[in-house]
């Protein structure tokens, strides 16, 4: 960085940016861009929260009460789809570029433009994903894609125009991740600040490196595969049909391929601000930093090589099968680093339980309970039991939500001081907290069991022994759906305004980020940061 | 044969889900798999509880320290913050290492090693099978077939539409009963071929402990040695469209003798049903015949009154095709007309091709009563015997 920039006003920079729409049209500025990332993730969240509270009410009592199978069917893929690619990742990336550039010492990412498109790819894809169920209203098509996230072949080669616009939202999603994700390995690789080795990165950003390349590596196998599905579809090839020389298992291979990484690609993120808010809560230093880095790593590297677990039941040849058994088991290694140091990092510390430490603490316990069950899942004679059943969604959904969700929410709660200048409400965010644990595990406790009882997944209506548990699985998730509504409002009204947040915002924190002011002026860093040797 | 244990330790896990404390009064085996029946199920169960032992032992263990941490260190009761960042000295990385040699110890031996037993014994399809039993997923029904003795059928829901939409009282076996129960001995090692005619499915018995994909153009393999007579009920795994949730399985599970008799008897019927092919049916019997077979394969997609879904499964009533042309005046089969399509089905579609599952009978009573019902009043016929001649 030029010194001769230091003359110039450090805020002179708001003067050169539209207001109004034109601002958030144009923008080029992270923190604009991580703005919006975050408001349409928040927004997304509802949508498919709402999706699901249909789908829940439905099941609610056997029967069909509500919907047709067909509807029930697109809700319950769509919902994921949106959860995942709408909500979860650009959470994630809207703290990325919140939160790199401050706490990597630069005055903003790397490719500013590209930042930007990045972010104004997602409304189009989002629509192109709902619209069907918009134009099924007017008699166009038969609405959304109704094959589950999975979109398996033969059934999406057989599916409606829903099949159609969930391949072009998938490809202008991608595009979207790709960009971000080039952008985050550009800034993170070349503007740290002097004197911060890339073993002194924090591991926020760590975390995000780490997910970034998986980025890069998984997705253009899926878009490969969903291209694949689509020549299937409309111009005469066999790449999924058996008749033609082809083989629907082909098609699994190349969506687990991605799919698996990506779940490591929504948790990776969080994992690497878990410690940081640990490390704050306890007023301790982090426990662990470079272990925790080659955990990121491992966890990376074994992610992308265990994906047939997925489809242990489709008949894979046994050496295949204890392949992806012993690889899978073998991740629980690098993920018990990631504990060990979390609660190491605890350990001796001066606690105190203000929000964001709550949803850290609940982020660990609950995500404790996916890890072990995705041990025994791994396990391909018990999994031949658990698989596509409800043991699954249980156990995906502590990880995805409950790992995941609760862990975006800590990153909330723990930066949104910094980010409005304003204190949230605690009352708020701990009634939020507790609420939101106690219907999530009221939520998906029960779907443990009926896995176990042989229930299915992705059945609109159920044999009567699996009445009570469903019953209150229902409850649980209008009660959880419902407290979110909380945490928005909690939001707004720091939008809005509250106590004044220090620089700091918390006591034990430690880092570049609580170095700016809070709201962090327009250009972040100025001036450069210098790290000297030894912090 | 060892007994199955009567309190599995996997209700230890149960357990942990205080919450669900009003579940106790459920029946027993919704905490848990439902009673085991093969030697494969047993040993699933067996596993199952072995290791959800394990990980409540390692999640009481890991958590305790936590929540200890949690009540010890705290700033309110005046905790000093210690400066440590990882373990020094070779004491303290002893220490944290041990925790890491015991995961090492669990995964790959304690879990590993039974796993790869109950993998083996799993896929052990062949060695001293005594019978095979063929099924074939179609949407969204299973056909049975047993090659030995050339048995072959279709078995659908019968559950009626009136308790699904809650106009009627729901029955016991609400959405797991079939018309036709596949009936297998008891005792023997039957290898189970899978494969299916449009997109995957998945067959899966809880009580046998097995799940195995159902997937077009391939065969997939499991087994199963059902040791107690009963009736045992599960349903497709695998998201395949609509009915999905409506395509149960239902295994009968008979000694041998009385498995013998049943063979007898469905052999006897087949022998009936393909004497109606060479026969001369007249109007009235083609339609009342196939007013039954429609309902009971077609009426999943076209609708009872032939409606259809449009677009994904068109209307009969009025269609072009159906009140086309029935067959070119040679007496040979016109592409893409009504007989073509039940015959042999619209590739990229749901629509099958019938020929592959239906007797000769059956297809020419669905013909003939699909021309003439809906108001579709073509009033021709077409007979069993010009079904054969066309296969």
């Amino acid at each position: 960085m030029n010194t001769a920039t230091h003359t110039l006003d450090p805020h002179a920079g708001h003067a050169h940016h539209p207001a109004g729409l034109m601002r958030w049209l144009t923008t080029t500025n992270h923190k604009d861009i991580g703005t919006m990332y975050l408001t349409f993730s928040l927004l997304m969240f509802f949508v498919g929260g709402a999706m699901i509270l249909a789908v829940r009410a439905e099941l609610f009592q056997p029967g069909l009460q509500l919907m047709k199978p067909e509807f029930f069917n697109q809700l319950i893929g769509v919902h994921a789809l949106v959860m995942i690619f709408a909500a979860l990742m650009p959470a994630a990336t809207g703290f990325a570029n919140w939160m790199i550039p401050l706490m990597i010492g630069a005055p903003d990412m790397a490719l500013p433009r590209l930042n930007n498109w990045g972010f104004w790819l997602l409304p189009p894809a989002a629509l192109l994903l709902t619209m069907p169920f918009i134009l099924a209203l007017f008699g166009i098509g038969d609405g959304a894609v109704a094959t589950g996230w999975t979109l398996y072949a033969p059934l999406s080669v057989q599916g409606g125009i829903g099949v159609d616009f969930a391949i072009f939202s998938i490809h202008i999603l991608g595009i979207s991740s790709i960009m971000g994700s080039i952008n985050i390995i550009a800034t993170l690789l070349n503007m740290r600040a002097p004197g911060m080795t890339l073993m002194k990165m924090p591991l926020f950003c760590w975390g995000w490196l780490v997910t970034a390349v998986l980025l890069i590596i998984t997705l253009p196998v899926l878009a490969g595969g969903v291209t694949m599905l689509l020549t299937d579809r409309h111009f005469g090839t066999h790449f999924f049909n058996a008749a033609g020389g082809g083989d629907p298992i082909l098609f699994q291979h190349l969506f687990w391929f991605f799919g698996h990484p990506e779940v490591y690609i929504l948790l990776l993120p969080v994992w690497g601000l878990m410690p940081h808010v640990l490390s704050t809560f306890t007023r301790k230093p982090i426990y662990g930093h470079t272990a925790q880095v080659y955990g990121f790593i491992a966890i990376g590297v074994l992610g992308l090589i265990v994906w047939a677990h997925h489809f242990m039941t489709a008949g894979l040849p046994v050496p295949a099968l204890l392949y992806f058994m012993y690889s899978t088991m073998a991740i629980s290694l690098p993920l018990a680093v990631l504990f060990f140091c979390w609660i190491a990092t605890m350990w001796r510390g001066a606690m105190s339980f203000e929000t964001p430490m709550l949803f850290a603490i609940g982020f660990i316990v609950l995500f404790g309970i996916a890890g072990l069950t995705g041990l025994v899942l791994a396990d391909v004679a018990a999994d031949a039991q658990y698989h596509h059943s409800y043991f699954v969604v249980a156990h995906f959904h502590y990880a995805l939500f409950a790992g995941g969700i609760m862990g975006v929410m800590t990153g909330v709660y723990y930066w949104l001081p910094k980010w409005t200048g304003h204190m949230y409400s605690e009352k708020l965010g701990k009634l939020h907290f507790w609420l939101t644990v106690i219907s999530f595990n009221f939520t998906f406790m029960p779907q443990f069991f009926l896995g176990l009882a042989g229930m299915p997944r992705r059945i609109p209506d159920y044999a009567l022994q699996f009445t009570e548990f469903n019953a209150i699985s229902t409850v649980g998730a209008f009660v959880l759906g419902l407290s979110q509504l909380l945490f928005a409002w909690n939001i707004w009204r720091c939008v809005r305004g509250g106590a004044k947040a220090t620089d700091e915002v918390w006591e034990g924190t430690s880092g570049l980020e609580w170095e700016l002011s809070s709201p962090p002026p327009y250009h972040s860093w100025d001036t450069q940061p210098v790290i000297k040797s030894g912090t | 044969m060892t007994p199955l244990n009567p309190r599995p330790p996997g209700r230890l896990f149960a357990g942990l889900s205080l919450l669900l404390a009003a579940g106790t009064a459920l029946a027993d085996y919704t905490w848990n798999f439902p009673t085991p029946v093969t030697p494969i199920a047993r040993d699933t169960l067996h596993i199952h509880n072995e290791f959800m032992v394990i990980i409540t032992v390692l999640f009481v263990v890991v958590f305790s320290i936590m929540v200890y941490s949690m009540v010890k260190h705290r700033k309110s009761t005046g905790a000093e913050p210690a400066t440590f960042t990882g373990p020094t000295g070779a004491f303290q990385w002893f220490w944290v290492l041990v925790p890491f040699g015991i995961l090492l110890f669990i995964d790959f031996v304690l879990m590993g090693i039974p796993a790869f037993h109950a993998v083996i014994e799993m896929e052990d399809t062949r060695t001293k099978a005594d019978m095979v039993l063929k099924v074939t997923g179609l949407q969204w029904k299973w056909q049975y077939e047993y090659p030995d003795s050339g048995i072959k059928f279709i078995s659908t829901m019968s559950t009626p539409r009136e308790q699904i939409e809650g106009k009627a009282a729901k029955g016991e076996n609400y959405l797991l009963e079939v018309d036709n129960e596949v009936v297998l001995p008891v005792g023997k090692k039957v290898r189970v071929l899978l494969t299916s005619t449009d997109v995957i499915h998945t067959w899966w018995v809880p009580q046998f402990g097995v799940k195995r994909d159902a997937i077009p153009g391939f065969l997939r393999e499991t087994w199963v040695r059902i040791e107690e007579p009963g009736v045992y009920r599960g349903q497709c795994a695998e998201l395949c469209g609509k009915d999905h949730g409506f395509m149960p399985v239902v295994v009968r599970a008979v000694p041998e003798a009385e498995y013998l008799a049943w063979v007898d008897k469905k052999k006897t019927e087949m022998a009936a049903a393909a004497a109606g092919s060479d026969r001369a049916w007249t109007k009235e019997e083609l339609v009342a015949a196939g007013k039954a077979a429609y309902e009971k394969n077609c009426a999943a997609c076209h609708q009872a009154e032939g409606q259809g879904l449009p677009p994904a499964f068109p209307a009969l009533a009025g269609s072009k095709i159906v009140t086309g042309p029935l067959l070119s005046p040679e007496g040979k089969l016109l592409p893409d007309s009504h007989v073509d399509r039940v015959l042999n089905g619209k590739a990229g579609t749901a629509m099958q091709a019938f020929k592959a599952t239906l007797s000769d009978a059956d297809l020419a009573a669905i013909i003939t009563y699909e021309r003439n019902a809906f108001g579709n009043a073509k009033g021709d016929m077409i007979q069993p015997a010009q079904i054969k001649a066309l296969r």
